[in-house]
């Protein structure tokens, strides 16, 4: 057991409202430079849509991720043989344009303009050339369904839906969507670790953050391709590529990242995951069945008396294991089994776990005649002349699920590999605290029904409270729980201070000046 | 003529060999940010294919052909022995020579009117680009209009340059050989001296150490467990990662 500790994160999706604060954060501190305009290190997708850049899920057009062959996994459009031949034309790396063209507008033109008989106008400019150009896309192009039928409905999760589910999510009367926010997934098994020729990727031992090394980086961008997420982006200014870095210096001083910090609907949890760096290849290599199972077992219980002792031989500092025992996302991943991982057949174990949305779910559009529909509408009720009924009721505890707005296929092919039972299963377990504490709070649901749901569900009154707690009423504290960095030994990850000891002063930062001559 | 010709092919050699050692590593120590050849697939992508990879194929077999040359004259001239084992080396070190002339040309051509393209390109690039144009158009026309190549350089010009190598340089054979040969020569040695300060310094970072190394790399900033033993002297548990 080689017991290593990783900073993961849990999105719940429930409660994202779509309002881009994270990435607008995000793009403030990190990406507002010449060369990162176009990249979002975080982006929020309103699914179903294509995304960030188009299509990214379609590995068939990116070649990204791992895939399976025998009882080994390849990346699928990188690696020693590919990277090496198509190193001076990488035939699957995408282009400015698959993301977007960055632009603003001339707004001097606006007060600098001579006066004449027309308004002046701001026109957009690129900024990449600074020619006058027409926008043809955008980072959020496909934002809360716009363009549907070229955006949502060309969805690659959608391909594996038949054409009349795809047709009756597209209804107007059943459409639904939710917002999914990406970052870099830190990785247990990086695709673009893998992929680097230079060696310039690493994933820090310490806590799990994958970091581009820009003075190593010789711009053969096969690690854009070999992301499944897209998460690495090509500075084209710089000639390196860049990425997320989990805001490394903000989580080494005690503090949340940006996009978490400035999360409006508080949908972000951060803390440690203790896991079994030994198993890292087995379970990356396993069947695409058994891939979230593996992923969620090689992860371990940071209260097991043996975990702890491996862990601290392994040099794992006493306060990161207290940290993984207070963990937020240890919880909503183990403990009560909420989260998943997006996308687990690209086979790259990410470490963000998603809360699947339970609103698209909760509630069922029927086709009713509409007699029935007056009878479950109250008498004040405005009355509409068409068969549709929008079903909240929770008369079957879990029936909306099965006839929900949104395909549980959908779900189930963004983050279990296409496997309904583990999304169903967490999606009953949501349900279900809704429903207790409907009954505890509204009261028209009576105990026995609530408990029922509860068990049906593998819940307990307690477990109900405590996922309540942490979904509803979290403290600052309660989402973020970040192991201190040990500011003694923080201050070495960017210097050894060993080498300033006995100078003068702060000591000198070139090593010439070692002896005044 | 003649200091001329010893500063091109006695003195010019040694400053541009050292200039290229020194300046290179310089580069790469100070800077090795700089250290690489700044990609411009991502702006534009279709046409950079039929420049790229001829240049880049071409370049490499004309390379390695001069270095056989040079590395093995004997067996060159012993391969060259049998006319038709000539010809079709000849033949086809030009048409890598030709692959050479055609990925250049696209490259120069999209580099200049694509206006993407031209965002991210230098005056130094346009200077280099014409320098290798120049090299290449002369190396064909050596290669076409005194035959044989690869004959004579095995025997006039791997002594020449063993000799400059050996620091007494015998230049009888290069201050007699016709103007465009020697051009061909000083422009090697041109861009052997150019190469630090342009983007060609990339050929020395070519990431050959891929081939051997494991795919994940996992970095400890403090040897972790030396870190927490209070035997262990501190300073041994240097942070790794700068
Ligand atoms: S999400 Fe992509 S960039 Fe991030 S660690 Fe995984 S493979 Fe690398
Ligand atoms: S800030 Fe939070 S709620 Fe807003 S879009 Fe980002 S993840 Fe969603």
């Amino acid at each position: 057991m080689d017991v290593r500790s990783q900073i993961s994160m849990v999105f719940h999706l429930d409660k994202c409202i779509g309002c881009h604060t994270c990435s607008v954060a995000c793009k403030n501190i990190w990406t507002d430079r010449k060369g990162a305009e176009y990249m979002w290190w975080n982006n929020v997708e309103t699914k179903p849509g294509t995304g960030y850049p188009g299509k990214w899920e379609d590995q068939e057009i990116y070649k990204g991720g791992w895939k399976k062959d025998g009882d080994k996994i390849y990346l699928k459009g990188a690696g020693r043989p590919k990277s090496l031949t198509n190193i001076f034309h990488n035939p699957h790396l995408p282009k400015i344009d698959d993301y977007y063209e960055p632009f603003t507008y001339k707004y001097l033109d606006l007060i600098e303009s001579p006066a004449g008989d027309d308004q002046p106008t701001a026109r957009p400019i690129s900024m990449i050339t600074g020619e006058p150009m027409d926008i043809k896309m955008g980072p959020n192009w496909d934002d809360d369904l716009s363009g549907s039928p070229d955006y949502a409905r060309n969805d690659p999760n959608l391909t594996k839906l038949s054409p009349a589910e795809q047709e009756a999510m597209f209804q107007l009367e059943r459409m639904a969507f939710f917002y999914l926010p990406r970052i870099c997934n830190h990785c247990l098994n990086p695709a673009c670790v893998a992929a680097c020729p230079s060696q310039a990727i690493y994933k820090r031992g310490e806590d799990g953050v994958v970091l581009i090394n820009q003075n190593v980086c010789r711009a053969w961008r096969m690690c854009v391709t070999a992301c499944p997420y897209k998460k690495t982006y090509y500075n084209w200014n710089t000639g390196k590529s860049e990425k997320c870095i989990l805001c490394y210096p903000r989580i080494e001083s005690g503090h949340a990242p940006a996009c978490m910090h400035s999360c409006v609907g508080r949908i972000r949890y951060l803390g440690v995951l203790l896991y079994d760096a030994d198993q890292i290849e087995s379970v990356a290599s396993s069947d695409e069945e058994s891939l979230v199972d593996q992923q969620m077992n090689m992860i371990l219980d940071p209260f097991d008396p043996e975990v702890i002792a491996a862990a601290k031989a392994n040099g794992v500092a006493d306060s990161t294991i207290d940290a993984a025992q207070y963990s937020p996302t240890y919880k909503f991943v183990k403990t009560w089994g909420l989260a998943l991982p997006l996308h687990p057949e690209f086979r790259t174990l990410p470490m963000l776990f998603y809360v699947p949305p339970l609103l698209p779910v909760m509630a069922s559009v029927r086709d009713v005649s509409n007699e029935a529909q007056q009878e479950k509408l109250n008498p004040i009720a405005k009355q509409w002349p068409d068969n549709w009924l929008y079903d909240t009721s929770t008369e079957e505890i879990f029936g909306t699920i099965d006839q929900a707005r949104f395909p549980l296929e959908y779900m189930a092919n963004l983050f279990s590999a296409g496997d309904t039972s583990k999304v169903k299963e967490r999606i009953m377990k949501l349900m279900a605290v809704r429903i207790y504490r409907r009954h505890k709070t509204v009261g028209d649901i009576s105990e026995e029904k609530s408990n029922e749901a509860l068990s049906t569900a593998g819940l307990t009154p307690e477990l109900a409270d405590a996922i309540y707690y942490l979904t509803s009423l979290p403290k600052f504290d309660d989402r973020f729980v970040i192991p201190a960095a040990h500011r003694e030994q923080a201050i070495e990850m960017m210097e050894f201070t060993g080498d300033v000891k006995g100078n003068t002063g702060f000591g000198f930062k070139d090593k010439s000046a070692e002896r005044g001559s | 003529m003649n200091t001329l010709n010893t500063f091109l092919f006695v003195v010019f050699p040694y400053v541009a060999g050292i200039v290229f050692v020194v300046g290179v590593t310089y580069r790469y120590r100070r800077t090795a940010f700089t250290v690489s050849s700044l990609s411009s697939q991502f702006l534009e992508g279709d046409k950079l294919f039929w420049g790229s990879v001829p240049f880049h194929i071409g370049l490499l077999a004309v390379f390695f052909g001069h270095l056989l040359a040079f590395l093995l004259p004997q067996a060159t001239l012993a391969w060259n022995s049998v006319p038709v084992r000539l010809i079709i080396l000849e033949v086809s070190a030009f048409v890598f020579g030709l692959s050479l002339l055609f990925g250049l040309l696209s490259l120069l051509w999209r580099r200049l009117t694509n206006p993407r393209v031209r965002v991210v390109t230098s005056r130094m690039d346009i200077a280099i680009e014409l320098l290798l144009l120049a090299q290449v158009v002369l190396g064909c026309w050596v290669a076409l209009g005194f035959r044989w190549g690869s004959s004579w350089f095995a025997a006039d010009l791997t002594p020449y340059l063993w000799s400059l190598l050996a620091l007494s340089p015998e230049t009888d054979a290069v201050f007699a050989l016709p103007l465009v040969i020697r051009l061909h020569i000083a422009g090697a040695f041109l861009i052997l001296f150019m190469v630090p300060f342009t983007r060609l310094a990339h050929f020395v970072v070519a990431p050959l150490h891929y081939l051997f190394r494991p795919y994940q790399v996992v970095i400890w900033n403090w040897d972790r467990k030396a870190v927490r033993n209070p035997k262990e002297p501190w300073s041994k548990a240097r942070p790794k990662n700068n």
